[in-house]
C-alpha cells in the first residue's frame, strides 16, 4: 500500500468547490431548465402538431436518444461553430466557449429525454380536462398552458426531478473535452500532484452524498405530492 | 472535392476519405471505425452478461422475506446508482489497484488490455444495478398467490423463484430490459477516456488524423443508430417467441 | 363422523396478530377428522382465510400448535415443503402459473417435490384432469380458459399430490355466477368420494350438501362449531344466527 496523502483534499477544496462543483451545478441547472422548456415543446408538437411537424419531432428525439452522449458532445463541440457561421453569415466558423458548447449539447441531449417523460403525463391527463378548457372559450394554447402543463408539471414533477439528477451526473462526461468541471478539477490536482487514488475517491465521494441526498429529497417528495385516487 | 462557394472559410466535404489508408498503417480509415465498432459490441456483450448475472441476482435479493437480503441488495443498487459511469470507471482503473497488495498491484498495472477489462467490469457493474432494480420491479408486479401457490404445492423458495417468478418475471420486464441493453452499449463511449479504442474513440482518431470531421461522426452515428435498430428487432422478435398465450386478458 | 383416530388437522390455541399488533386470531381451537368435511363461514374480518393460511404455514403464528396429519406444522426437525405437499391448497384467484400449460402447471411440484418421473407424472395428471372433466385442454394455457376452468385445474393440481387433506380458501368467490356450480360439483363429488377438506366460504348449499361440520367465525374467534344439521336449524349463538339470516334471505 503506498502512502496517501488526504491532505491534498483539504487545500484544494477551495478551487473543487468554487471552480469545478460552480460549473457543474450551473451547467446542469440551466441545462435542466433549458431542457424541459425544449422538451415539453417537443411533447405539446409530437402530441397536437401536424402529420410533418410530429413526425420530425420524433425523429429528433429518437435519433438522440439512440446515440451516446459522448458522441453528441463531440459532435456539437464542431458543429456550433459552424452552425453560429451559418446563422450569423460570418465569414468563418464562430468560435464557441467550452460551458456555451457544453450548454447546448446538454439543452438539446437532454430535451429529448425530458420529452418523453412530458409526452407520458400530457397523455396521461384525461382528456375531459382540455375539453372542459375549451368550453370555456380558452383557445388549445391556453388550455395547455393554464389547464394540462401545471396538472402535468405537478404530477411529473418527481420524475422530471429525477432527469435532473441523471443530468447532474451526465455532466462529468464534458471531460472528453478537457472541460473544467468538478470531475474535471479533481482530476487536473489529481494529475498535477500525483494524487490520482485521493482525488478520484473525493469525486466519487461526493458525486455519490450529493446524488444519494437528492433522491432521497425526491422520494420524500413523491410521498408528500402522491395524490389519493 | 467540394469547394465551398464564394471567398468565406467553409468545411470542405470529402465522403471518399474511408477509403484513404490511415496513418496508423493497418488499413483505411474505414477499417479503423470497423474495428472500433467490434470493440463496442464486445465490449457491451461481456459487460451485458456481467450485468444480467449480477443485477439478476440482486434482484432476487431484494424480493427476498427478511431484512437483510433486500437491506444489501438495496445497499448494492444505491452505489451503482449514485455515481456517474466516468467515476466508476476511474475508480476501478486509477484507484482500485493501488488499494490492492503490491505484487496484485503492479500486475493488474500491467495488463495489456487493462482498457479492456476494465470497462467491461466497470460497465457491468454499473449496468448491474439497474438490471437489479427491473428484477425485482418485475418479481413484485407478479400476484402474490403465485408464491403462495408454489409454496402450497411443497416447492422450496429456491424452486419457486426458478419455475414459477422468474420466467413470468422476465417477460414482463423485456421491454425495459431491452432498453438497459441499448443503454450498455451506448455506455462503451464513456470508455474511451480509460483508452478503450471502441467506435466513438475511433471515429474521433479519424478525425484527428483526417480533419474530416463531419464524415467520421456521421459514420459513427450511422452505425450506432444500425445497432440501436438490429437490437430492438431481436428483442420484439424475443418478445413474439416468449409471450404467454392468453397472459393480460382481464 | 366422529373418530377416535387422531385427527388430521389438529387447531390448539392458535392465537395470531399482524405486525401492527391489530389480532387476527384469538384463542382459536378446531379440529378435521379423517373424512371429515368442515365448512368455516364468517363476515369479512373473521380471520377464516387467515386460519387456513395457518394450517400450511403460509402465515405464521404466534402462540398455539397446528398439528397435520401427526406432525407439527412449523415444528423441529419437520420439512416443511414435504409437508405442505401432503396439504393441498385452492387459492381464491385460481394461482395457476400462466407461462406454463395445464398439464406442466400439474407435473412441476410432483416432479420436483415428489420425485417422481416426467411420465408417471404426466399419466396422474391427465386422469385427474379427466376426473374434473377437463382432459381435452391438457395442452393449453392457463389464460385461455375460463374462470371456472381454470379452478378446476387448480383443484386437479392440489390433488395430483396425493394430499391428506384439502384446503379450499373461498375458492368460488372470484367466479362469475355462471362458472360456481361447475367447480362446487367437483368439490361435492371430491367430499363424496372420502376426501377431508377444510372449506372456507359463503356456499352454504354446499355446506348443507356435503359438510359434516360447520365452524362460525366471527372477530377471529371460533363462536360456534357444530354437526351440519345442528348449524342450520338451531344455530346456538345469536351472531351465527344474525350471519344466517342476512345469507339465506336472498
Amino acid at each position: 500500500m503506498s502512502n496517501f496523502d488526504f491532505e491534498i483534499i483539504g487545500r484544494s477544496l477551495g478551487y473543487l468547490f468554487f471552480e469545478g462543483m460552480r460549473f457543474t451545478l450551473t451547467l446542469t441547472f440551466l441545462a435542466a431548465i433549458g431542457g424541459v422548456i425544449l422538451g415539453t415543446g417537443l411533447a405539446i408538437i409530437r402530441l397536437s402538431g401536424g402529420r410533418v411537424l410530429s413526425a420530425v419531432a420524433a425523429g429528433y428525439v429518437n435519433l438522440v436518444r439512440a446515440l451516446p452522449l459522448v458522441l453528441v458532445i463531440f459532435w456539437f463541440y464542431f458543429l456550433v461553430p459552424y452552425l453560429g457561421q451559418w446563422l450569423t453569415g460570418s465569414s468563418r466558423p464562430i468560435h464557441v466557449g467550452g460551458f456555451a458548447s457544453a450548454l447546448i449539447t446538454f439543452i438539446v441531449f437532454e430535451a429529448a429525454y425530458f420529452s418523453e417523460i412530458m409526452r407520458a403525463g400530457i397523455a396521461s391527463i384525461p382528456r375531459g380536462q382540455a375539453a372542459a378548457g375549451l368550453a370555456l372559450g380558452l383557445t388549445p394554447l391556453q388550455s395547455m398552458r393554464y389547464v394540462i402543463l401545471p396538472q402535468v408539471f405537478r404530477i411529473m414533477l418527481p420524475v422530471l426531478l429525477t432527469q435532473t439528477i441523471v443530468l447532474f451526473q451526465d455532466t462529468s462526461l464534458v471531460y472528453v473535452l478537457s472541460i473544467t468541471d468538478f470531475l474535471g478539477a479533481a482530476s487536473k490536482i489529481a494529475q498535477r500532484d500525483g494524487r490520482l487514488v485521493e482525488m478520484y475517491s473525493f469525486a466519487a465521494l461526493v458525486y455519490f452524498v450529493v446524488s444519494f441526498a437528492a433522491s432521497r429529497g425526491v422520494q420524500r417528495l413523491r410521498a408528500r405530492i402522491a395524490v389519493p385516487r | 472535392m467540394h469547394r465551398h462557394q464564394g471567398r468565406a472559410v467553409g468545411y470542405n466535404w470529402n465522403w471518399g476519405i474511408f477509403w484513404e489508408q490511415s496513418p496508423e498503417g493497418n488499413g483505411t480509415y474505414l477499417d479503423m471505425l470497423v474495428q472500433g465498432l467490434g470493440t463496442t459490441l464486445l465490449t457491451a456483450a461481456l459487460a451485458w452478461i456481467i450485468a444480467l448475472v449480477v443485477g439478476s441476482a440482486v434482484g432476487v435479493l431484494r424480493t427476498l422475506p427478511g431484512r437483510t437480503a433486500p437491506l444489501v441488495a438495496s445497499a448494492w443498487i444505491e452505489l451503482f446508482r449514485n455515481m456517474p459511469l466516468l467515476v466508476q470507471l476511474f475508480l476501478w482503473y486509477f484507484v482500485f489497484p493501488d488499494l490492492l497488495p503490491a505484487p496484485w498491484a503492479i500486475w493488474l498495472k500491467q495488463l495489456p488490455n487493462a482498457s479492456f477489462v476494465t470497462a467491461v467490469i466497470g460497465i457491468g457493474f454499473f449496468m448491474s444495478a439497474r438490471v437489479a432494480v427491473q428484477v425485482s420491479s418485475g418479481i413484485e408486479a407478479l400476484p402474490l398467490g403465485q408464491r403462495a401457490a408454489a409454496t402450497a404445492l411443497g416447492l422450496t423458495p429456491a424452486q419457486t423463484y426458478r419455475y414459477v417468478l422468474l420466467p413470468m418475471a422476465f417477460r414482463i420486464i423485456l421491454p425495459p430490459l431491452t432498453s438497459e441493453l441499448l443503454n450498455t452499449i451506448k455506455n462503451t463511449s464513456v470508455a474511451l477516456t480509460i483508452g478503450l479504442a471502441e467506435l466513438t474513440a475511433r471515429a474521433r482518431a479519424v478525425q484527428e488524423f483526417s480533419f474530416q470531421v463531419f464524415e467520421a461522426f456521421t459514420a459513427a452515428t450511422l452505425a450506432y443508430l444500425a445497432i440501436n435498430l438490429i437490437a430492438t428487432l431481436a428483442a420484439r422478435w424475443l418478445e413474439s417467441r416468449v409471450t404467454v398465450p392468453g397472459y393480460g386478458k382481464a | 363422523m366422529s373418530s377416535t383416530a387422531e385427527p388430521v388437522i389438529r387447531i390448539e390455541h392458535v392465537t395470531k396478530s399482524y405486525t401492527s399488533g391489530m389480532p387476527v386470531l384469538r384463542d382459536v381451537s378446531l379440529t378435521v377428522a379423517r373424512g371429515e368435511v368442515v365448512v368455516v363461514c364468517g363476515p369479512s374480518g373473521s380471520g377464516k382465510s387467515t386460519l387456513i393460511k395457518c394450517v400450511n404455514a403460509l402465515e405464521p403464528i404466534q402462540q398455539g400448535r397446528i398439528t397435520v396429519d401427526g406432525e407439527q406444522v412449523g415444528g423441529k426437525g419437520v420439512n416443511l415443503p414435504r409437508l405442505r405437499a401432503r396439504v393441498g391448497m385452492v387459492f381464491q384467484h385460481f394461482e395457476l402459473f400462466p407461462h406454463m400449460r395445464v398439464l406442466d402447471n400439474l407435473c412441476l411440484a410432483q416432479c420436483k417435490v415428489l420425485g417422481r418421473s416426467r411420465q408417471e407424472a404426466e399419466s396422474r395428471s391427465e386422469a385427474l384432469l379427466d376426473r374434473v372433466g377437463l382432459k381435452a385442454f391438457a395442452g393449453k394455457h392457463p389464460g385461455q380458459l375460463s374462470g371456472g376452468q381454470q379452478q378446476r385445474v387448480a383443484i386437479a393440481r392440489a390433488l395430483a399430490m396425493d394430499p391428506v387433506v384439502m384446503l379450499f380458501d373461498e375458492a368460488t368467490s372470484a367466479l362469475d355466477p355462471e362458472m360456481v356450480s361447475e367447480v362446487l360439483d367437483v368439490m361435492v363429488e371430491l367430499a363424496r368420494s372420502g376426501m377431508t377438506m377444510m372449506v372456507v366460504t359463503h356456499e352454504m348449499g354446499f355446506a348443507r350438501k356435503v359438510a359434516h361440520r360447520v365452524v362460525f367465525m366471527d372477530q377471529g374467534e371460533v363462536v360456534e362449531d357444530s354437526p351440519t344439521t345442528v348449524f342450520f336449524e338451531g344455530a346456538q349463538s345469536p351472531r351465527a344466527r344474525q350471519f344466517l339470516s342476512k345469507i339465506l334471505t336472498y
